[in-house]
């Protein structure tokens, strides 16, 4: 920058159009704002501070502190000698287009002095204008009005209808599709009518203030947020927060006014859930809650206006909708509790899942099988989970059995408590699991057909849940339909009640081995059918579960269908354990694991249970990261690059050993077995202890020994030394997949 | 253009539904519309008027406003649900091209029906239009009063395959929902149809009972399938006899009729997107026929359009 102090100037960049939907808001103006900057960088200038601002009817962009033209340039550009042949001038001449006269001698060199003089701001900002408007990326525009006739005609995202382009409040004249820039603006459309002029930067936002029109989105979210609230409290409630409506809501409204109406008690028959959402997706009302914290027979609604009668009209017909809505959602509610899931499910065998994997019907009932056989081999249920919380088996009151449609009264229904009278036996605990799996399983999809998730299928699961109940099936086999398809998010929870974990696993497994075995893998970035999220729903609920799942038996027993026989559990070219296993190693390096020391267990083989597989891991990576550990690593490479190069027969040493052989020849007959018998109680903390029994022994023996002596028999003894060596090592991991 | 402030002092009484129709033509009327009747066959929405599809083909301007008897066989309710009927009434208005107040046209059409936009809360809300039958997109807004949807506002941006060259506004306004609304009625039927007594009731409920019974239970299935067939054909045949009108007849005929086979349940999810495609190709092809009939007489008059 020059150090003569430069002349700026605030700008203010208005465009005006039709509604702008809600949703495209936010990235309306970070759009504009990068759009803008771009321009000023190419054209050498520097803004101050930039403010962006959206309505639903305008995008309004400030720029602080704009330098008034962009800086002179002097280029200069060295010429021939002024002792070189003419012809050497004339070609200079011709390249910068100047007479001879117009050059400059400096030490005997002819120069081509180019003065670039700084260009107006103005200029440049009437050029940027059209430029950002043709260049914005709306995720969908459109053509409009007589230009139209033209296919070529400006697009923007709903048709643009005004420019207030002020530098220091003058004018940026420029123009496009017809629209030429100026100091005119609109305010509210109701509340404002006519032009209203625009001086500059300071006073826009105070005039569409007094047109009724508040210009910055974060003060109309604050209005929404805080009167919605206050409009609660006024009535006695608590308003629910939800941040993506006060957005949404401040993004349809240019002077929103937060008013709360009352629907009819009668509708909070229906579960909150479904009364959230028609409020919610259908209407973008806010609900509320009272002191005891249930749902309230009220909403809030955001009008744009501040009506005549204070708003009696607009509640009224807002609660009318919203009437109409929920009796809509009640009589669905009410069609679809007359028939039983189990009735309902018969409409499944209808809906294709997916053409090379059958109906829902089919999948329900693999889905089904799956489950019980989760709970039947006490992969489920099985013993008690790690944190001694969560039921393994959830006794059902006794005398009652499965299907008699006898509701469970509150008092039998509740969690089981050890060592009473009516705690089962084991095997019946296990038979009772197994068939409430079943169950839930038969009955989780039911709820697709029903009238209400057709109408928010983002009910489903949640729906089937309330059915169940309702029908009064035991808590266990409704909670279980409610949650199978948890965790759904990475934030979402994992279930672990038992049935629940029973049918939630059986559903992804399903899942997962027939997408696999019909060759539809997930492919780069394509995962039509959300595989991984599917996995990494499996791979959470075993862990935070501590569940010992046979992950390859279990894909063979759910692809048991894909072909004739169990062994060839797949026809896919694409091994799920495989998918597993990578997904694993994403998920685990989120978690600070090494992937390295992952594919080191892995490479091992025949290890699918996730955790014992991750126990491993991490004893593994705690040693790895200690002094004996790096040391023993850096040993074990040497051994192992030793061995790779040498051939050799093992041989009974027939010679006095060496002190470092003889205590390596000790130290091995010990830590190998002991490693072994760790890993075999899984103890991986004391197999790793045993393998840093091996560091100073084989450090000396590097040090003192020489494996490739001249005598034969020494050398076979040595390098079988070694291998013995590599071989202990094995039995926790290998090493050789170990990076540093 | 009037601002709507200017005349909002003056809000006129709730109108019956036949003096709501009337105020509506008699506004779009002086907005420089044709008053146009009904297309005389079965159709699902206003949009299938050839007033709207064909004539949004081309660059010619065309402004038109009309009521839209409109038939969804599936939504009948016997007569017993106060809001869904299987017949009921479109008001539909297209402008050609979109004029650029398109937006305040529309507000004072509700103003001039008994709406006023300082008592009540109307807003655009992103809706955007998409009619796969008829090769159609636009961008838009379902307009709110209250809460409730009381018009779509598109602006055309293709139709029949074709980019609108130039865009037309469309408006659809849902007479009784917007009739309810103006008369704080709760269910349809009890609307006052004119301002002597007789309601909605008296005049459709009798209908809505024997149609719906007719669509969903009596309706020969065979007959309707032929139907089909020979609208099929006849389409087809009309497109090859340069007789693009007809051949979009023939293509509504078989897009009511297959509504009418889905009311009655015989259509499997597989068929269902078989015989949409049917459709689609039908009312395709007769735009296709319509656009190359009059291309090249559009193009001597307006110079460098092309299709």
């Amino acid at each position: 920058m020059s150090a003569l102090a430069v002349n700026t100037s605030d700008f203010l960049l208005e465009l005006r159009s039709e509604e702008i939907p809600a949703r495209m808001q936010a990235t309306a103006r970070a759009d504009l704002e990068k759009l803008f900057r771009k321009e000023l960088d190419a054209a050498g200038l520097k803004p101050g501070a930039i403010t962006v601002w959206s309505t639903p009817r305008r995008l309004a962009l400030i720029a602080r502190d704009l330098p008034l033209a962009t800086e002179a340039v002097s280029e200069e550009v060295k010429g021939p000698r002024t002792s070189a042949p003419a012809q050497a001038l004339e070609g200079f001449l011709r390249k910068t287009g100047l007479t001879a006269d117009q050059l400059t001698e400096r030490d005997g060199v002819w120069f081509a002095i180019n003065e670039k003089p700084g260009r107006a701001t103005a200029d440049v900002l009437a050029a940027a204008i059209p430029a950002i408007i043709r260049a914005f990326p709306w995720p969908k525009s459109q053509r409009w009005g007589a230009a139209s006739l033209s296919p070529e005609s400006l697009r923007w995202v709903r048709p643009l209808s005004g420019i207030v382009a002020l530098l220091g409040g003058e004018v940026i004249a420029c123009e496009i599709g017809g629209i030429v820039s100026g100091r005119l603006t609109r305010g509210h459309r109701f509340h404002s009518s006519g032009d209203i002029v625009i001086d500059g930067v300071e006073d826009y936002a105070a005039k569409l203030l007094e047109a009724h029109v508040i210009v910055d989105h974060v003060t109309r979210e604050g209005i929404v947020r805080d009167q919605a609230r206050a409009a609660a409290a006024a009535a006695g409630l608590v308003l629910v927060d939800d941040e993506g409506l006060v957005i949404e809501n401040a993004g349809l409204t240019e002077w929103p006014v937060p008013l709360l109406g009352r629907f009819d008690e009668a509708f909070l028959e229906v579960p909150p859930e479904v009364i959230q959402l028609t409020a919610r997706v259908n209407q973008k009302y806010f609900i509320c809650r009272d002191a005891a914290g249930k749902l309230a027979n009220a909403f809030v609604c955001t009008a744009n206006v501040v009506a005549k009668d204070g708003g009696v009209a607009i509640i009224d017909g807002n609660r009318k909708v919203l009437a109409a809505r929920l009796s809509d959602a009640r009589f669905f509610w009410e069609q679809d509790k007359k028939k039983a899931l189990e009735v309902h499910a018969e409409k499944l065998g209808r809906i294709t899942f997916h053409e090379k994997l059958g109906t829902v019907a089919d999948k329900v009932e693999r889905v089904a099988r799956l489950a019980r056989w989760l709970v039947e081999e006490g992969i489920v249920g099985a013993s008690p989970l790690p944190t001694g919380e969560g039921a393994l088996v959830t006794p059902l009151p006794s005398g009652e059995g499965l299907g008699e449609g006898v509701p469970p009264s509150p008092a039998t229904a509740t969690p089981e408590t050890p060592n009473t009278p009516t705690q089962p036996s084991p095997d019946r605990g296990r038979a009772l699991l197994a068939d409430q799996a079943e169950l839930a399983a038969r009955l989780c999809k039911a709820d697709l057909v029903t009238e209400m998730v057709g109408e928010f299928p983002e009910l489903q699961g949640l729906m089937g849940g309330y059915y169940a109940r309702a029908e009064g099936l035991p808590d266990a086999v409704a909670d279980a339909i409610r949650d199978h398809y948890k965790p759904v998010g990475q934030g979402d929870d994992v279930p672990t009640a038992p049935v629940t974990v029973a049918v939630a696993l059986a559903d992804k497994l399903d899942t997962i081995a027939g997408f696999f075995g019909r060759d539809m893998a997930p492919t780069g970035s394509k995962d039509p059918f959300a595989l991984r999220r599917a996995a990494l729903g499996v791979l959470r609920t075993i862990q935070e579960n501590g569940l010992r799942v046979p992950l390859d038996r279990a894909l063979r027993e759910a692809g048991w269908w894909l072909t004739e026989t169990l062994e060839g559990r797949t026809n896919g070219a694409v091994d799920p354990l495989d998918f597993f296993a990578d997904r694993l190693k994403v998920q685990q390096k989120e978690a600070g694991v090494r992937h390295d020391l992952i594919d080191a267990v892995f490479a091992l083989g025949g290890e699918d249970d996730l955790v014992r597989l991750l126990a491993r891991v991490h004893a593994l990576q705690a040693f790895v990261t200690t002094e004996d550990g790096k040391n023993l690593l850096a040993g074990y490479k040497r051994a192992a690059n030793i061995l790779k190069k040498e051939e050799f027969a093992p041989a009974a040493a027939d010679y006095l050993l060496e002190p470092a052989e003889a205590a390596l020849t000790a130290a091995l007959a010990q830590a190998g077995p002991q490693a072994e018998a760790a890993v075999a109680v899984e103890d991986f903390t004391a197999a790793m202890a045993a393998l840093a029994g091996l560091r100073a022994p084989i450090d000396a023996f590097f040090e003192d020994v020489t494996v490739n002596d001249a005598d034969a028999n020494k050398r076979a003894y040595r390098l079988g030394l070694l291998a013995e060596f590599r071989a202990a090592v094995h039995k926790v991991a290998d090493f050789s997949r170990i990076e540093g | 253009m009037a601002d709507h402030t200017a005349t909002a002092s003056a809000a006129p009484s709730a109108p019956s539904f036949q003096d709501m129709i009337l105020r509506l033509h008699a506004y779009w009327s002086a907005q420089g519309c044709l008053i146009l009747q009904p297309y005389d066959m079965r159709v699902g929405a206003g949009t299938f008027h050839t007033a709207t599809t064909l004539r949004s083909l081309g660059p010619e301007s065309w402004n038109a406003a009309y009521v839209q008897p409109s038939r969804r066989p599936t939504d009948g309710r016997y007569g017993e649900n106060p809001n869904r009927l299987q017949h009921y009434y479109q008001y539909q208005v297209i402008m050609k091209p979109s004029p650029p107040d398109f937006q305040n046209l529309y507000l004072n059409s509700l103003f001039a029906i008994g709406i006023d936009p300082l008592v009540h809360d109307i807003r655009f809300v992103e809706d955007d239009w998409e009619s796969p039958t008829l090769g159609a997109w636009g961008l838009g807004w379902e307009v709110w009063c209250d809460g409730m949807e009381v018009s779509q506002f598109t602006y055309f941006q293709q139709m029949g395959g074709f980019d609108c060259k130039p865009v037309a506004g469309e408006l659809t306004y849902g007479l009784e929902r917007l009739a309810m609304y103006i008369q704080g009625v709760d269910n349809v039927y009890d609307l006052r149809f004119n301002d002597a007594g007789t309601s909605y009731g008296d005049v459709f409920l009798e209908n809505e009972r024997q149609m719906s019974k007719w669509n969903f239970e009596v309706a020969d299935t065979d007959t309707l399938f032929e139907g089909f067939r020979r609208a099929e054909a006849e389409c087809k045949a009309a497109i090859a006899a340069d007789v693009p009108i007809a051949a979009y007849e023939q293509a509504i005929e078989a897009s009511h009729l297959f509504n009418l086979l889905q009311a009655r349940g015989v259509i499997s999810v597989q068929e269902r997107a078989s015989y949409m495609g049917r459709v689609r190709d039908l009312a395709r092809g007769s735009c296709e026929a319509y656009m190359a009939k009059f291309q090249d007489q559009w193009a001597q008059k307006f110079p460098g359009w092309t299709a």
